[in-house]
C-alpha cells in the first residue's frame, strides 16, 4: 500500500523535480519597456502642469491618473519581474497578497469614512 | 556557459546555465520565498498608504501652509526622482539579463549603475525631507507630517537596504564569487528592487499627484 503510494507520490524527502528556468526578455525588450514607462510617467507629470487639472474634483483626477499608474504597475510586474513568463504560482502568490491588501484596506478606509469625506 | 535562442517577440529561451537545485515542487524555493515576502509586503505598504490617506487632511496643528499636501510638495523635483528610480529598474533588469547570459562584467556594471541610481533617489529624498524640515514640517508637527514621513521613510529604508544588497553583489562579483551559477540570486534580488519601484509608482501617484 505505502509502496504504491510512494510510487505515485515519491518520497517526501526525495526531490523529484528540477527547477525550471523560464524565458527571459531580451535587452531590447527591456529598453522598449522602460521607454513605455517613461512615456506614461511623462504623461502623469504633464497633468500637474495642465491648467485647471488641479481644480478638477478628486474623482476626475483619480479617473485620469489611476489607469496610468496601474498600467505602469502591470508593465513592471509583467516584464521586469518576469511574471508574464515565469511559473504561474508566483503570479498567484503575489496577486493574492495584492488583492488581500486592497480588499482589507478598502474595507478599513470605507468604515473610517474616507470616501464619504472626499465626496 | 548558458545558451540562448532568440525567438519571436524578442524573448530568449534560456538553457540552464548550471545544474538547477532540485525541489519537490519543481520551482525554486528561494524565489518562492521572495514572492511570498513581496506578497506580504503589499500588506505593509497598503497599511502605510491607507494611514496616509486617512490622516493627510486631518492636521490641526503646525503652520497653516504645512497642513495641506499640495502646498508642500515640489512635483518637478519628485518627478525627476521618480524617473531615476524607474530607470534603476531598467538597469537592474539588464543586470539580470547579463548574468543569465554569463556576461559578468556587464552584470557588474549594471549592478553598480542601479546602486548609483538608487543612491541618487535616496539623496533626493534626503534633500526633500531637509527642505520640508527647514520650512517647519517635522515628523511630529502634524498628522500629515507624521503619515508622510512614515510612508516615504519606510520606502526609503527599503531602497537603502536594496542598495546595500546591490553593493554586496558588486563586491561578490569583484571577488569572482558571482558567476552564472548565482544568476538566480541576482534575479531574486531584482524582484525586490522592482517591487520597491512599483511601490514608488503607487506613492508617486497617490501621495504626490493626487494631493
Amino acid at each position: 500500500m505505502s509502496t504504491d503510494l510512494q510510487t505515485h507520490l515519491g518520497s517526501p524527502f526525495e526531490p523529484h523535480h528540477e527547477t525550471h528556468e523560464h524565458a527571459h526578455p531580451s535587452d531590447k525588450l527591456y529598453i522598449v519597456t522602460a521607454l513605455i514607462l517613461a512615456v506614461i510617467t511623462a504623461a502623469e507629470v504633464a497633468t500637474y502642469f495642465i491648467e485647471g487639472f488641479g481644480d478638477l474634483n478628486t474623482g476626475a483626477q483619480i479617473a485620469i491618473l489611476f489607469p496610468m499608474m496601474i498600467a505602469k504597475f502591470v508593465v513592471v510586474c509583467g516584464w521586469f519581474m518576469h511574471l508574464k513568463y515565469d511559473n504561474p504560482i508566483f503570479r498567484r502568490i503575489f496577486v493574492f497578497g495584492l488583492v488581500l491588501a486592497v480588499c482589507v484596506y478598502m474595507v478599513a478606509l470605507t468604515s473610517l469614512h474616507l470616501f464619504g469625506d472626499a465626496a | 556557459m548558458s545558451d540562448h535562442i532568440l525567438t519571436l517577440g524578442g524573448v530568449q529561451e534560456e538553457q540552464p546555465a548550471h545544474d538547477a537545485h532540485a525541489t519537490s515542487t519543481g520551482i525554486s524555493n528561494e524565489k518562492l520565498a521572495m514572492w511570498v515576502f513581496l506578497g506580504s509586503d503589499c500588506l505593509l505598504f497598503g497599511a502605510l498608504i491607507s494611514t496616509y490617506l486617512l490622516l493627510r487632511h486631518r492636521s490641526t496643528t503646525g503652520p497653516e501652509h504645512l497642513r495641506v499636501p499640495k502646498d508642500v510638495f515640489d512635483i518637478p523635483f519628485t518627478s525627476v526622482s521618480s524617473f531615476v528610480l524607474l530607470m534603476s529598474s531598467l538597469t537592474m533588469a539588464l543586470a539580470v539579463g547579463a548574468i543569465h547570459r554569463g556576461d559578468i562584467r556587464r552584470c557588474r556594471a549594471f549592478l553598480a549603475t542601479t546602486a548609483l541610481l538608487g543612491a541618487t533617489f535616496i539623496g533626493g529624498q534626503v534633500y526633500e525631507f531637509t527642505a520640508f524640515k527647514r520650512e517647519g514640517l517635522g515628523f511630529t508637527t502634524n498628522l500629515f507630517g507624521s503619515a508622510f514621513y512614515t510612508l516615504t521613510g519606510f520606502h526609503g529604508a527599503h531602497v537603502s537596504i536594496g542598495i546595500m544588497f546591490l553593493l554586496s553583489l558588486f563586491v561578490m562579483s569583484l571577488r569572482g564569487n558571482l558567476g552564472p551559477d548565482k544568476a538566480e540570486t541576482v534575479e531574486i534580488f531584482g524582484l525586490y528592487w522592482h517591487f520597491v519601484d512599483i511601490v514608488w509608482i503607487l506613492i508617486f501617484t497617490i501621495v504626490y499627484l493626487i494631493p
